[in-house]
């Protein structure tokens, strides 16, 4: 049975899927080998819990659809440096033609990992169109990102890990989990301006 | 109407002299010669989008990584970009764009006319400052002082290039 936009159907396989809040970090592994763009929602929550006010990432809380095209622009500035986007798949799908500009930027340490619980966990968890039958890995192949993968079970996880940090990129990783929550972040640290402060100084020694 | 391929020229040569290193552009005939320069230069990175909403995103991420980086787009495209803003207004990023204007000054295409007069209201709203030029020897200031006051005043700021520069295009 094909589930409808209207009533938000748990679909059987989400169940067997893994918890956001163990999978994230795993794939993810060392943050610190990255610089880091997040999409607003989960995948902020996902973020803030590896290390709170990390000065590596830049959280995003509102500007759906920003973090592919905002990854971008910093990898463009800085190359030798691994960026690493984190993105849910409402918010990939609201800007998806940014997979395009990603595959012809000709960028190779740049990976992105799509964290799709099919929902839109932000304003109600309506399903979105990934729990419909749309395919995020296949679309990013479409769009030309040289590396990508889809990861649901336990036995993926480190291939998943380890191509996030290829540097032959562009990498999509799509990574399928269940629909439970995102971690809640103990305090919500997602002043956009306090950050970009917080990773200019990182990064760049002054602000 | 002036000749493009001396404002453009122009306009190109001060933003790379202001430190500007990565383009972003959604084609437009007003910028045919600055997207062809920004391409065929090695010193700087130059990026074709999907929707001029990327390049907002995209100029903030450069400043993230400590680049300069400026959005070319026609004013249909200003439109699209209008949540994307929140990014440069909420973060107070630096953000410049260059929009070559239509729907004003003696447009023959019914289409342009309504996002051509609203780009001006639509882009202050969100908290973009507008610089419209009509004359070709204002090109080049109008860049500088937009440079300056993205940066210095940490604000989005967009250049409006206007019919009477870029001329009407009969179609």
């Amino acid at each position: 049975m094909t589930p409808s936009a209207t009533s938000p159907e748990t679909n059987p396989r989400n169940n067997q899927r893994l918890d956001r809040a163990i999978v994230v970090p795993r794939v993810i592994g060392d943050h610190r080998d990255f610089l880091i763009v997040s999409g607003l929602a989960g995948a902020a929550k996902d973020v803030h819990a590896l290390e709170e006010g990390a000065d590596n990432a830049y959280l995003l809380g509102g500007a759906m659809g920003a973090a592919v095209p905002m990854g971008l622009g910093l990898a463009l500035a800085q190359p030798d440096r691994h960026v690493l986007v984190v993105t849910g798949d409402g918010e990939l799908l609201m800007n998806v033609g940014a997979l395009a500009t990603v595959m012809v930027a000709g960028v190779s340490r740049f990976s992105i990992l799509c964290v799709d619980n099919e929902r839109y966990g932000e304003t109600g968890n309506q399903i979105t169109h990934t729990a419909m039958g749309v395919d995020l890995a296949m679309v990013a192949r479409g769009f030309g990102i040289r590396h990508t993968m889809a990861a649901s079970a336990e036995d993926e996880f480190d291939a998943a890990k380890a191509l996030l940090r290829r540097t032959d990129g562009p990498v999509f990783v799509h990574l399928k989990i269940s629909d439970t929550p995102p971690p809640k972040p103990s305090s919500r640290s997602f002043d956009a301006v306090e950050r970009k402060l917080m990773f200019r100084k990182a990064l760049l020694g002054h602000v | 109407m002036s000749d493009q391929t001396i404002w453009g020229n122009d306009l190109y040569d001060t933003l790379v002299e202001e430190g500007v290193t990565l383009f972003s552009y959604v084609p437009d005939g007003g910028h045919k010669v600055m997207i062809q320069r920004s391409l065929d230069d090695p010193r700087v990175r130059s990026v074709p989008l999907t929707t001029e909403e990327e390049g907002v995103a995209m100029a903030a991420g450069a400043h993230l990584g400590g680049i300069k980086a400026v959005l070319l787009m026609q004013s249909s495209g200003a439109g699209n970009c209008i949540n994307m803003l929140s990014l440069v207004a909420n973060g107070q990023f630096p953000f410049v764009c260059f929009v070559t204007m239509r729907g004003t000054f003696g447009e023959e295409n019914p289409w342009q006319v309504p996002m051509g007069l609203a780009v001006r209201p639509a882009l202050e709203s969100i908290g973009v400052v507008c610089l419209p030029v009509e004359r070709p020897d204002e090109v080049a200031m109008t860049a500088r002082a937009a440079l300056a006051m993205a940066y210095k005043s940490r604000c989005g700021v967009a250049v409006l290039l206007s019919q009477k520069l870029i001329g009407a295009k009969a179609f």
